[in-house]
């Protein structure tokens, strides 16, 4: 149902405009990641940036995680806005110092001196046959470390909406993007623009069970709510959007209702699909535990 | 009137030699009784005392101006009186008070004054120096005129932040002083032991980096150095890698028995003590006299006692403050 208020894009065309509508806004926004230029982006994302904005505010630069996520904090401490991409969350461990010891620490062990306004991207996830050491998802990892601010764009409004917001934090922000919803199609309100991150959201109201998720379990527990809703069970998604600091009044509230937890086993993540695809929760997966929970009931 | 082990060109004026001499003296009792409040547990956590290589912050920070940035190590408490941090916040901040320079949540190894733009008193070997360059491609992005000064041990030149950073800095352009204070040791394990290339200044070159090597035991040649590296900085806009060659006297940390160095090789670096060797340029030079230093050291015994007396006053942070800037309020 497309009209004159909603918009149809990709899941990356979502985070493009989001970042071009950051540096149309303030000239002290600027990118610096690995192929963040020339090449386009590792996932195109930023395609045609270089030559809109030239060198200065979209800059490659070389593989050293440490080195440039470093550079971009320090960039944030001395006035400027960065936003750093790491292309993924796997390339991430290798600046994980500069992150926890420099980004989450230095406000609160300097008393409250030292600010660091700098947003991190990465993406993160499985479901392309990338095996183990490519297909992490640290989001649980980074949610446990005081002083960042973690997020997760499991929709396409937030991909667009929750870079501008991020921007706007005195405090060191990490967005996690998902290669998987990259090519995937929806739709938007054609305003979209800046939305809150402080907040979990409920996708879907229900009254017998909640499921709760983040990023690409969202869309995969909206298509298994309705299959389970053909069964005459009504499901509420709660949307976690920000993993910390955690919005506990959004879940209680929703488990108040009913709960069960659904989560994927603990493996580093193989190479073959149907390992792969069993190492997380798929749509079936929730269906028939949500049966199970029901009929247990 | 040249005479033997001592230079006799000393260029300065009387003010600034007595200035100086003033900073290191401050700096050595400042850090002598810190160790005596250690062993009373006054201080606690880690401490590394700066003793031996006073001419090293004293001899740069004077180089450096007022809007230019600096980032130290865990063994910081000399840049930081150089900087012209309050010797009673610093002492504040070893003893955990709030009224210490970092609200007394750094204690001894992050000290922070955003207000001299001095940004730690950062205790991960090498982890500073990427941040370093990013304060500097800040300032090339917003067109200012002031650099970056990174101290660092020898040690972090093992790190890969080391290497990642020259080469940012070198590739990006970007005004940044990379200043090693190496001090023979990391913590026990000397140079030799954990550099294939020894004569560090070397390495400036895989980078494309200007470097260059100093005699860090001796002021004025530290100051000579690192004004001609800030001169390049700020003419042409491109890092400067500055090796100043010096000796800690005291252990690494307080829990340190020494057992990798022999005690004769730790005499034989004290017949270099920068604060003699600086007060005797000075007076050869008849530019202060004995009393001169006399003088010094009682103001400074008089400051290091009011430094310890505002610690002593000072009061400790409410827990219930404990959750306070994680995140800003």
């Amino acid at each position: 149902m497309t009209d004159k208020t909603t918009l149809k894009i990709t899941y990356r065309e979502a985070l493009k405009q989001g970042m071009h509508e950051a540096l149309i806004n303030n000239n002290k926004v600027f990118l610096m990641g690995e192929d963040v230029g020339r090449y386009g982006g590792a996932f195109a994302v930023s395609k045609g940036f270089l030559e809109e904005f030239g060198e200065d505010r979209i800059m490659d630069v070389p593989l050293s995680e440490s080195g440039f996520v470093g550079a971009g904090i320090g960039s944030a401490l001395a006035g400027m806005r960065p936003i750093v991409e790491v292309m993924t969350v796997n390339f991430s461990l290798l600046a994980l110092d500069q992150i926890i010891n420099n980004a989450a620490t230095l406000l609160h062990m300097s008393g409250g001196q030292i600010n660091v306004p700098v947003v991190i991207r990465m993406n993160s996830g499985i479901g392309n046959q990338l095996a183990a050491q490519h297909s992490h998802s640290w989001e649980p990892f980074y949610a446990h470390i005081p002083g960042l601010k973690i997020v997760s764009a499991g929709t396409h409004e937030d991909a667009r909406g929750m870079l501008l917001t991020a921007l706007e934090s005195p405090d060191p922000v990490v967005i996690f993007e998902y290669t998987s919803l990259l090519n995937m199609e929806s739709e938007i309100p054609s305003g979209s623009g800046a939305v809150d991150i402080d907040k979990a959201k409920v996708r879907r109201e229900g009254k017998d069970l909640s499921i709760i998720t983040y990023g690409p379990g969202v869309y995969k527990a909206l298509a298994a709510a309705e299959i389970l809703a053909s069964s005459g069970i009504d499901v509420e998604i709660i949307d976690l959007r920000v993993l910390n600091p955690i919005d506990n009044e959004t879940i209680i509230n929703s488990v108040a209702k009913t709960l069960e937890r659904l989560c994927g086993i603990e493996v580093p993540i193989p190479y073959p699909k149907h390992l792969e695809d069993a190492s997380i929760p798929q749509k079936q997966d929730i269906v028939d535990s949500a049966l199970k929970m029901i009929q247990n009931d | 009137m040249e005479k033997e082990g001592i230079k006799t060109n000393a260029t300065i004026s009387r003010e600034l030699g007595l200035k100086l001499l003033h900073q290191m003296i401050l700096i050595r009792r400042f850090e002598e009784k810190s160790a005596e409040l250690y062993t009373k547990e006054k201080i606690r956590g880690f401490l590394h005392l700066y003793i031996g290589e006073e001419a090293v912050a004293v001899g740069a920070m004077h180089s450096l101006k007022e809007d230019d940035n600096i980032l130290s190590t865990y063994r910081e408490h000399g840049h930081a009186l150089a900087r012209g941090l309050d010797p009673g916040s610093i002492m504040a901040e070893m003893y955990g008070k709030q009224e210490g320079c970092s609200m007394g949540r750094g204690g001894s190894m992050h000290l922070f004054d955003a207000s001299k733009r001095f940004y730690g008193g950062n205790a991960i070997v090498g982890g500073h120096l990427p941040m370093a360059v990013g304060m500097a491609l800040a300032s090339k992005k917003q067109g200012l005129n002031n650099i970056t000064c990174c101290f660092f041990g020898e040690g972090a030149i093992a790190e890969g932040e080391f290497h990642e950073s020259m080469n940012l800095a070198a590739l990006w352009e970007v005004p940044v002083l990379f200043l090693c204070e190496n001090n023979l040791y990391g913590m026990g394990t000397a140079l030799r032991f954990s550099h294939s290339v020894q004569d560090l200044e070397k390495k400036g070159a895989a980078y494309g980096v200007e470097s260059a090597k100093t005699n860090g035991m001796d002021l004025l040649e530290v100051k000579k150095a690192v004004e001609k590296a800030t001169a390049y900085i700020k003419s042409t806009g491109k890092p400067y890698f500055l090796v100043c060659n010096t000796y800690r006297f005291r252990a690494h940390s307080m829990f340190d028995a020494q057992l990798y160095r022999e005690k004769k090789e730790v005499d034989e670096w004290k017949k270099r003590d920068p604060i003699l060797t600086f007060s005797d340029q000075l007076l050869q030079n008849e530019l202060i006299s004995g009393d001169d230093i006399d003088t010094i050291e009682d103001k400074v015994s008089k400051e290091v006692q009011k430094a310890v007396d505002f610690a002593e006053a000072g009061t400790f942070e409410p827990v219930e403050d404990l959750k306070k800037y994680v995140y800003s309020p």
